[in-house]
């Protein structure tokens, strides 16, 4: 069981999902000498302390080289091992983007990158350190295993498919405490979206930070009479279209919720398949443009990622489909 | 050990399978009217003792945990690598006609996913010595005894990511790592050192904590025992620059920028079959 990072805030604890990709990443090279980690001096804001002091020998520093770190877990990969690279989103997607495609996708390594601090989390250390381009990069690129967990569980079992399943994937992590979404053991199934609360009139789906959100939004519009259904829709890729496609057919409108810009990313992806299937208003929210200066809780609110904002265009989708 | 020892070939037998490799891989450019013949030929002197003189594997179990690793990260030598590993025995002869064919495995740029023998896919410069220094650590951490070797073009060195990894293998004292240079002074569109100087590249490399040895990369004897009697210095990644010569093996093609990758024509055809001694 995860260890709160932070007092209960209106009653509920929030969670560092850092501290759960650790945990189970010290599980599973515990059981298998063929784990190991790779960072790019990234043991403290990875939280790999305790690692380190464990598995000295299983932690590979490159130093602040992010192409040769990805490079070098396909080698490891190549030599047997099951490397799991940590390092801060926006530098290893970014910096790395045509190593994580040509020397883990297109190469089929057996390589786990972690994004560590993604989305907007950096705050005020402003948009070179904002990851919120990632997914829409990274979406684009065949065989690679994309998902951004909500919660310490969603997280642990994210490793857990990783580490079972061969070839590469990127796990999006956070630093933004978030409440526990998913019952411990409930099973997660890869590549699945997870239907959090049936609705009939809308859908919101959210991946990440975001899911808490947006249950805290159909709470908001069950209080006014509306039935909103919500998918956590954690897996990027493998993607799933059937439930995206039922959404549409079953509730008629949707809105998309990303810590992510609000091209190509999860939103991108729902409106692809809505409009291949069958076309009902969408409504899509992330960023849009570089961030100004402000913390990470400032930028969310002020691109409507809180329970209000999403309960707002969630009402106005509901006005698109009502005049259709 | 499931893998072979070397195959010890005297340097007169690898010189004679390089001419064959180079005929082979002039055959193969002219058919898929596609390749880069000057950088393949830079190499194959290279290529061909490794795969004759030095590497141990079997291409019967291409992924034997104890084969020596070879990784090419000049990736557009693509076509001299696919005839190595026909004359090696990891894909058949005839499979060379399909180089650059629609659906044929043999893209041009090695794919790993499709062809036995390749370790890792390259082709945007700068990608093959990362790799090798994980395959390197990863020995290095679980107690392995196989060997990597990564060949690299000189021009590539310009990537930063090269760097990069010269400063990890040299932290990391991977004295059961060799890097090869192909130090042919050309890259695509000129000289290197009138591009952007490399030299001394010798002292560069042991700047970074290497172990160099310098070698005429067409010298298959002195190739040989150089590759073969790795580590240099023990506790030091090792780089091997080999002196090379674009185009070796053909007049024409010697030391000329435009053959990085241009095609011969009929009759540049013809007169390369005669320098490289085809029966007529």
């Amino acid at each position: 069981m995860s260890t709160p990072s932070a007092p209960p805030v209106d009653g509920v604890l929030r969670f560092d999902c850092r501290d759960a990709t650790v945990a189970k990443l010290e599980a599973l090279a515990a059981g298998d000498d063929r784990v190991c980690a790779v960072v790019n001096d990234s043991v403290g804001s990875s939280k790999l302390g305790q690692f380190a002091k464990h598995f000295p020998d299983r932690l590979v520093n490159v130093g602040i080289a992010e192409q040769n770190m990805i490079g070098v877990a396909a080698g490891l990969a190549n030599g047997g091992m099951i490397p799991f690279v940590f390092g801060a989103s926006c530098f290893l997607t970014a910096r790395a983007l045509e190593q994580i495609k040509v020397d883990l996708a297109y190469s089929g390594a057996n390589v786990k990158v972690v994004g560590v601090s993604s989305g907007v989390a950096y705050g005020e250390l402003g948009p070179t350190h904002h990851s919120i381009e990632d997914l829409a990069w990274l979406r684009a690129i065949s065989d690679l295993h994309v998902v951004v967990p909500a919660d310490p569980y969603a997280t642990a079992c994210a490793v857990d498919d990783a580490f079972r399943t061969d070839g590469p994937f990127f796990i999006r992590t956070s630093r933004i405490p978030v409440p526990a979404i998913h019952d411990e053991g409930s099973g997660l199934p890869l590549g699945r979206a997870v239907q959090l609360r049936d609705g009939n009139d809308v859908t919101i789906i959210a991946n990440g930070v975001t899911v808490g959100l947006a249950l805290d939004a159909a709470a908001e519009l069950a209080a006014g009479s509306v039935s909103a259904r919500v998918l956590d829709l954690a897996w990027i890729a493998p993607f799933d279209a059937a439930a995206v496609a039922a959404a549409a057919i079953e509730t008629g409108a949707i809105v998309t919720v990303e810590e992510a810009v609000r091209t190509g990313g999860l939103g991108g992806a729902v409106a692809e398949i809505v409009a291949d299937v069958h076309p009902v208003p969408v409504q899509r929210l992330g960023f849009d443009g570089f961030a100004p200066t402000g913390s990470a809780a400032w930028l969310l609110d002020r691109s409507g990622l809180h329970a209000g904002g999403i309960a707002d265009a969630a009402r106005s989708v509901l006005a698109r489909k009502a005049r259709r | 050990m499931s893998v072979q020892n070397p195959r010890a070939a005297a340097p007169e037998e690898l010189a004679e399978r390089a001419r064959r490799i180079r005929l082979d891989d002039l055959e193969i450019v002219v058919a898929a009217g596609l390749g880069h013949l000057g950088s393949d030929y830079s190499a194959i002197d290279i290529i061909t003792t490794l795969y004759f003189g030095v590497l141990r594997f079997d291409p019967a179990d291409p992924h034997a945990a104890d084969r020596d690793r070879f990784v090419l990260s000049k990736g557009h030598s693509a076509g001299a690598l696919y005839v190595a590993l026909a004359h090696a025995g990891f894909i058949e002869h005839d499979e060379l006609r399909t180089f650059m064919q629609p659906n044929s495995r043999l893209n041009g740029h090695p794919n790993r996913r499709k062809v036995p023998g390749i370790e890792t896919n390259t082709g945007p410069l700068g990608h093959g010595l990362p790799v090798a220094v994980g395959i390197a650590e990863a020995a290095r951490i679980r107690g392995a005894g196989y060997r990597t070797y990564v060949l690299c073009g000189d021009g590539e060195l310009q990537e930063g990511s090269m760097w990069e990894a010269a400063m990890a293998a040299g932290t990391f004292g991977l004295d059961n790592l060799t890097l090869i240079v192909d130090r042919n002074m050309l890259q695509q569109g000129a000289r290197t050192e009138s591009t952007m100087h490399l030299d001394p590249l010798d002292a560069r490399f042991r700047s970074f904590g290497w172990a160099v040895r310098e070698v005429d990369g067409h010298d298959h004897g002195a190739l040989r025992d150089v590759l073969g009697a790795t580590p240099i210095e023990p506790g030091r990644p090792n780089c091997v620059i080999a002196h090379t010569t674009k185009g070796k093996g053909v007049s024409f093609m010697s030391d000329q920028v435009a053959w990085h990758h241009r095609v011969p024509d009929a009759d540049e055809y013809r007169l390369a079959l005669g320098e490289l001694g085809a029966i007529a």
